[in-house]
């Protein structure tokens, strides 16, 4: 039987058609719903959709505040101290004129000037380091902000490092287990990192997941850092934010930081 | 054929050199791995044979739901749940990595590499 021209692009409209219409059904009728039946969220888990941080520098006065804070963090997560230039760091203390810089001027009064800026990971709203990672193995979470990464996908390339505008990466050139007296970790229920992986701060994902506040905000006192959504106008961290003046780390990037600073 | 007695010694000691590693091994057959199951626990979050042959790709599962989804629970076959973590959860029954992961991972020659950076029970206590 010979196909003429009209008859076979019938057939080839009306089955285009088809499978169309019955993936389009599939979706409408089981959405996803094998992955979801097996698997949930724990229910005293912080609920989020945008965590953000506001650090409240007037409450720093020493560069000790600061550092107790850094070693709470790197104590949580089994990072090494490792004297030279191959630290490894989360969250660090560093001068206002590093952590802004073009925002100082000579008449900027000197405790402004001399406080230590806690500077991390700034979980960005458009984070370049998202774009330049070719494993997807960092990625913004959509569900509550995160900028997050995937150990298991890090292939070590470092691009990420040179994304970051902010210097809030740190990559593992030696097994950091090495740099821990005999062995011991400070907590042994956070896994290390290996060698050849990039890490940074992850605003304690693994701490929200359990109803905890990050360790860095739980241990500070009197409101030197404030956590919360910043997508709900009832949160500690709106309050804040809409009773003082915050600035942000070079806003002209573009790149939207969620951690704010009250000079 | 010239030189036919160097030539047939030779190719017997070839021979004998080459298929050596099978004549040294005649009447001994490799030890079957014995993974020591926790005597606390009856059930697993699934079925032995599932979780005989298909443990890794859950374990894949699992990074990608509480890294990427934020899910950490999971419902296991007869309803209970369970953390989804490896230190935390599956070592706790699991709590000698030589009796049970080292058996058929040593067996069969491969090495992954999560303790590269998770922790086996024996070093959860000695880092405590």
């Amino acid at each position: 039987m010979a196909v003429n021209r009209r008859e076979f692009l019938k057939i080839a409209g009306l089955s285009a058609a088809l499978s169309l219409g019955g993936k389009a059904a599939f979706e409408l009728v089981l959405p996803g719903q094998v992955d979801a039946a097996q698997m949930s969220r724990p229910p005293q888990a912080l609920q989020g959709t945008h965590w953000s941080m506001v650090i409240d520098l007037s409450k720093f006065k020493t560069e000790a505040d600061a550092l107790a804070l850094e070693k709470v963090c790197h104590k949580e997560h089994n990072v090494p101290f490792i004297h030279s230039k191959q630290n490894i760091k989360w969250i660090w203390p560093t001068k206002f004129e590093h952590a802004f810089p073009g925002l100082e001027n000579q008449q900027i009064p000197a405790e402004i000037l001399e406080t230590p800026v806690l500077v991390m990971c700034n979980h960005c709203e458009n984070p370049p380091c998202v774009r330049a990672c070719p494993t997807q193995a960092t990625f913004k979470r959509a569900s509550d902000g995160i900028v997050m990464m995937d150990m298991h996908r890090c292939i070590g390339c470092r691009f990420c490092m040179a994304a970051c505008p902010f210097g809030s990466r740190s990559f593992n050139f030696a097994d950091p287990r090495r740099f821990f007296k005999d062995g011991k970790l400070p907590n042994p229920n956070y896994p290390t990192r290996t060698r050849g992986v990039v890490e940074k701060c992850n605003f304690c994902a693994e701490r929200l997941a359990v109803g905890k506040l990050p360790a860095c905000v739980e241990a500070s006192k009197d409101g030197q850092l404030i956590f919360g959504d910043l997508n709900d106008p009832r949160s500690e961290v709106r309050k804040a934010l809409r009773a003082n003046y915050s600035i942000r780390r070079k806003p002209e990037l573009g790149t939207g930081p969620s951690v704010y600073y009250l000079v | 054929m010239y030189n036919a007695g160097k030539i047939i010694t030779g190719l017997v000691i070839f021979v004998a050199i080459f298929t050596l590693p099978l004549w040294w091994q005649v009447g001994k057959a490799a030890q079957v791995p014995k993974p020591e199951l926790p005597k606390t626990e009856k059930a697993c979050v699934q079925d032995t044979a599932y979780m005989r042959t298909s443990h890794m790709q859950l374990l894949n599962e699992w990074r990608n739901a509480v890294v990427r989804d934020q899910d950490r629970i999971y419902v296991g076959k007869d309803g209970k749940k369970f953390n989804m973590s490896l230190t935390n959860d599956c070592m706790k029954c699991h709590n000698d990595k030589k009796k049970f992961c080292d058996q058929c991972h040593n067996y069969l020659a491969v090495a992954p590499y999560c303790w590269d950076c998770h922790l086996t029970p024996e070093q959860v206590k000695e880092s405590k």
